[in-house]
This record gives C-alpha cells, structure tokens and sequence, in this order.
C-alpha cells in the first residue's frame, strides 16, 4: 500500500506544485496516473522514490519512507524514468552489477522478457538506440519482481510490435501483491490495462477512482440530442451526433473512453468532483 | 482483441467466451483458457478478465474449482443462447429494425439473404 497524507511539494519554497494531496494506492491493481505537460507527474513519481522530498506530509510505501532510502525499501521499487540511462556495459555485465541489488531478481524471467521485446546484443548498451535501450530497461526492470513498479511514459520509443508485447508483459506480471503505477500522455498504448485512473492538474488531485466505479457513474456514448437532466462533464459533435461523457442516470453499461474523461474532467474539474464526491 | 466502442470491455470479454462455447471450439465441461492466459492473449488487465469470468458465473456458464481453474458447464449452450438472445434483441435488432425501415427493406428480402448467409457461413460439413 502507498499513502499520500497530506503531501505538498515544491521545486522552490515560494511555489508549491503539490498542496495537501492525500490519496491511498492498494496492491494488485494498475494505476494509471494522467495529467498535462508540467502537472507535476514524473515529480510525483519522484518523490515515491526518494529522489524528490515533500515538503510537508509524508509518504509511505508499504510502510517505509522512501526520503530515508534504505535498501531494505530500495530494493522493493523500481522506477523506470521516461529517459533511461544505460552506462556503457554489455547485458552480462549490467546484470552482474545491478541485480545484487534486487533480492527477488529472477534470471530466466529476465531472459524471457528480453526476448519477446526482440533485444539481443552483444555489444554495449549505450550504443543500442533509444528504444531498444527502453526495452533493455523494462526487461530488467520486470525481472526484479519488485513489489512496486513505477513507469513514466513506458510505451515512449517503443515501436507497435513493442507496444503490444509491452501490454502483454504487464499482464503476465501483474499479480495481487504487486502495485503498478504508470504515467503516461499515451492513454491509447494502456486503456485497457489500467484499473484505477488518477488525474492531477495544477498539483491538484482531479479524480482518483477504479474503472469499474467510473464506469457505473459515467456512460460514454454518442447521442443525438442532449439529455437535459443529466449533468455532462464532456461533450463533443462528432459526425453522428455528439460524442457525450456524462451522469449514468440509465446504469447503462459503456466502455471507457480516457481521452474524453481527461479532457472533460480537466475542464470541468468541478462537475467531475460532483459526480465523485460519494466515492 | 478489438473492442468495440459502447460497450464495457469485461461484457466483451464474456461475449467472447460465449462465442466460443456456440461454435463448440471450447467443448461443454472442459477447462477454459486461465485468467491470466487470456488477459495476456488479448492484452488487457487480468482484473478486467476475472470481472468476465465472475459474470459468466453468476450467469451459471462456467463454473470455478477452487485450484483447478474455470469449467464450462454441461448446460452452458441453453444459458448461453437465452442470454445472447436477449442481448441480441434488446441491442442490435432495434439498430436493423430501424435501417430497414429506413432503407425500406421487406421481411421478405431479409428471409430470402438470411437463409444464403447461412448456407454461405454456417452449412454443415
């Protein structure tokens, strides 16, 4: 488990990005975490880590406080950044001196995984291209079979075949005392792989809540006249009618569609707090 | 897996498991695809799968043995039909009602390319 309480975080003492965000992330499940550029998501991601510091509040990851950078804590995360970096070493050489580091760090797995992402060399890493040191990265990252894993725009650099592999790794690996919490724009690449949606903007925490429930609040559907006693959080004229996010007032059953709940609930963050303020 | 906009992913999924168990490519009693298996087939989160199954049991189409893994139920062609045919007409008959009456389409003319489909798709070998 991941608990938020009251966190607020700033690159400078004047400006805070985050105020007060609280916020509890539960194992088993795929987060998906959504924002614009500069919302503050990879800075988020950081502070999970360790590398970024709130400023007030805390965070606890299953109980242990990332500031503080112990390796029993250090050796249940991985965090994969949106630009990796490899050092110039062979794949031999890069296992030998990381994995030590990972109790749980299982060979054959990270073989596999090299594998279906189609990376094999035998020269230096740092002379792959960016996508296939991306690939390197997850690979290994997978193999660690850490409690938590943390992505920031992971499908960034993959090419299609890539993509769907990638989906097809998370799940196999997703399991009940796992958490995965992947940032991304790319709300296509992982529609279908995300259980609960987080969306920040301005250090504000927007919405949080697991497909399923938003699901059961809000129908996606395209209609041809407006219902007037529903409350719409988004709408859009589409060429058979308009494309609608709104109040499920007919338990309808529809499918999720990301890009419109993002925009919709980043333009009317106030409806969407409405319609959620139950949860 | 392509899914279709308009419907949740998980009563696709369901859909799909009873599509297999119509055309008997999944045979009655047998042991179906694992949760997993099939999440990572048609790259979706294995929640979502697990949500199918879970309906498809509460329908009594397949059944769970704790360890084992999931089982087509020896009725499951009888739940299977009542279900998707109520599906069926309350969905998509009212999308073809209305464009045949907008096309001016007959009963008849829809009899006469229903039985060519199924001689064309469906005959028996």
């Amino acid at each position: 488990m991941i608990e938020f309480n009251n966190l607020s975080f700033g690159y400078t003492s004047k400006k805070l990005l985050y105020k007060n965000l609280s916020l509890t992330i539960n194992q088993g499940r795929i987060y998906g975490l959504f924002g614009k550029n500069g919302a503050g998501k990879s800075t988020l991601l950081k502070n999970m880590v360790g590398t970024l510091f709130p400023a007030e509040g805390s965070i606890l990851i299953n109980g242990m406080t990332p500031q503080k950078r112990q390796p029993s804590f250090l050796q249940t995360i991985y965090y994969i950044p949106e630009d990796v970096f490899v050092p110039s070493l062979t794949i031999k050489q890069y296992k030998n001196l990381f994995a030590p580091f990972y109790p749980e760090f299982n060979e054959d797995n990270f073989h596999t995984y090299l594998n279906d992402l189609e990376v094999s060399v035998d020269g230096k890493l740092n002379k792959l291209s960016f996508g296939q040191q991306k690939k390197f990265v997850i690979a290994f990252a997978l193999a660690c079979n850490t409690k938590v894993l943390l992505m920031d725009e992971p499908t960034n650099g993959l090419d299609i075949p890539s993509k769907t592999q990638f989906r097809k790794l998370i799940a196999s690996v997703m399991f009940d005392d796992r958490i995965i919490f992947i940032s991304t724009h790319q709300v296509r690449d992982l529609e279908n792989m995300i259980d609960n949606v987080i969306i920040v903007d301005n250090g504000d925490l927007l919405l949080h809540a697991s497909v399923a429930s938003i699901c059961n609040k809000l129908c996606f559907k395209t209609v041809t006249e407006i219902p007037v006693d529903a409350k719409i959080l988004y709408e859009e004229k589409a060429l058979k009618g308009t494309a609608v996010v709104m109040e499920n007032i007919y338990a309808e059953d529809s499918k999720l569609n990301l890009e419109q709940l993002f925009t919709g609930v980043t333009e009317n963050p106030a409806i969407a707090k409405q319609l959620f303020s139950s949860n | 897996m392509d899914f279709r906009e308009g419907q949740a992913i998980y009563l696709q999924i369901a859909e799909y498991v009873c599509e297999q168990i119509l055309l008997k490519q999944w045979p009655l009693g047998s042991k179906i695809i694992s949760i997993r298996d099939l999440a990572i087939a048609i790259e979706v989160n294995p929640n979502t799968v697990q949500r199918a199954y879970d309906f498809l049991q509460q329908h009594e189409i397949i059944t769970n043995k704790r360890g084992v893994g999931y089982f087509i139920e020896a009725n499951a062609i009888q739940l299977v039909i009542a279900f998707r045919k109520e599906q069926f007409i309350e969905n998509e008959l009212s999308v073809v009602f209305r464009n045949m009456y907008l096309l001016n389409i007959s009963t008849e003319e829809i009899e006469t390319r229903y039985k060519k489909f199924i001689e064309q798709n469906f005959k028996e070998k």
